[in-house]
């Protein structure tokens, strides 16, 4: 029964005010980018939470595999250098 | 990458929930859970839908334009919180009109407390204040859901929630405050939703065979009769407060167990609404299609424009 025509599907991103990134909130059907800008702010912007909405086609967006995500993920693991509190610095030395 | 055995993810996964680590939709999962889930969040979502016509139905008859535009206010927040879940549902693999069908069909199930009429204006009231109460405690625990999408879905629509519950009370007590013929209504809107809302959280525990493992996976965080206990223990102090009288001859508080003993709920009712005989079963669903049946050359008009649109883009 469902037919072919049915609606894209559109991933919405939000800035919930100047300063701040665009956040991933959810997704909507919509028929183009248009519709898709409008429904999001009556869906996900009904008490002031955005001043800047993004949509983005759900099949244009890919993503890194998460049955890989360990393996993927593993180089930053064992690179602690990386973090200051790697470092030892006597008490005695300030703004650092 | 190496074979894993089925056994070894189940187990992976079960640590997984068991840690308080969010399930994402990508990731692996039983069967069952994505089916029970799917379910679940779908019957959830219908629920949002059809329990705005009870409510829309007074939109044009509200007493005063305050009261006209809250009322509008909240209907289109339980419009959002359907899309909120559909698309939550969608996340685990669903087709949307599927599910939508699936609701038509009478296949899928909501929310019971839909299938009874909204008579008066005091319905408004007991609707907010009792219907979204117990929504509200349903939903906050299902924030720590194991499934992402569904609680992120249950944190915007409980955000939401607290205006719905505190506008639905002020109806009921600015009425219980009223003449003696707006008490009246205000009581009488108590009488009639007073039962069904507690049959909302569902059979006792005992007959509830789904309950131990929708606990395992914590898309399920407290029990049914724990919901319900947690929702007289908080709605009869507000009841006593503006001088309503819960319907209840067995109410009574227990000094011992630190709660209120209530009565026997008819649960032949409670099955009776559920199989499709409650006073607007058929209503509910014939609406609802209505809309959809109505609504096609729209979806398809609006495609077609957009496709046009897209094509000139393109040879531009
Ligand atoms: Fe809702
Ligand atoms: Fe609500």
């Amino acid at each position: 029964m469902s037919n072919k025509k049915e609606w894209p599907l559109w991933e919405v991103f939000i800035r919930g005010k100047q300063g701040l990134n665009h956040k991933h909130v959810g997704s909507l059907r919509a028929s183009d980018y248009k519709m898709a800008v409008d429904n999001a702010r009556d869906v996900y912007t009904r008490r002031s939470e955005g001043v800047s909405i993004w949509v983005v086609e759900s099949s244009n967006l890919y993503a890194s595999d998460p049955d890989e995500a360990a393996s993927f993920f593993e180089p930053a693991d064992s690179k602690i250098y990386r973090h200051p509190t790697f470092y030892d610095v006597p008490d005695d030395i300030s703004h650092m | 990458m190496s074979e894993i055995s089925l056994e070894e993810l189940q187990k992976k996964f079960q640590n997984k929930i068991d840690k308080d680590v969010k399930i994402e939709p990508r990731d692996w999962m039983p069967d069952d859970y994505r089916k029970t889930l799917i379910r679940q969040i779908s019957q959830h979502a219908h629920s949002e839908v059809v329990g705005m016509l009870p409510e829309g139905n007074w939109i044009t008859r509200a007493p005063n334009l305050r009261r006209k535009a809250v009322l509008l206010a909240k209907v289109q927040d339980e419009a959002g919180h359907g899309l909120y879940l559909y698309s939550a549902c969608e996340t685990l693999g669903a087709d949307r009109e599927q599910t939508i069908d699936d609701l038509h069909s009478g296949k899928a199930k909501y929310s019971s407390i839909f299938n009874y009429p909204a008579i008066s204006w005091a319905d408004m009231g007991a609707i907010g204040w009792l219907v979204d109460g117990a929504a509200i405690m349903n939903q906050v625990p299902l924030c720590r859901c194991s499934y992402g999408p569904y609680a992120r879905a249950m944190v915007r629509v409980c955000k939401e929630e607290s205006f719905h519950q505190r506008q639905g009370f002020e109806i009921i007590m600015v009425l219980a405050k009223g003449t003696p013929a707006q008490k009246e209504m205000a009581q009488d809107a108590l009488n009639r939703f007073w039962w069904p809302s507690l049959m909302m959280f569902g059979p006792n525990d005992a007959e509830s065979k789904h309950t131990k493992q929708s606990m395992d996976w914590k898309i399920k965080r407290h029990t049914n009769d724990e919901l319900r206990q947690m929702f007289v223990d908080v709605t009869v102090p507000q009841a006593e407060s503006i001088g309503l009288t819960v319907p209840d001859k067995d109410l009574k508080w227990n000094e011992k167990e630190n709660r209120y003993d209530y009565g026997k709920i008819d649960w032949e009712e409670f099955w009776q609404v559920v199989k499709g005989n409650g006073p607007c079963n058929e209503d509910r669903i014939r609406v609802r299609k209505k809309a959809k049946d109505d609504g096609l050359w729209v979806r398809e008009a609006a495609m077609a424009f957009s496709q046009k649109r897209n094509n000139k883009a393109k040879v531009a």
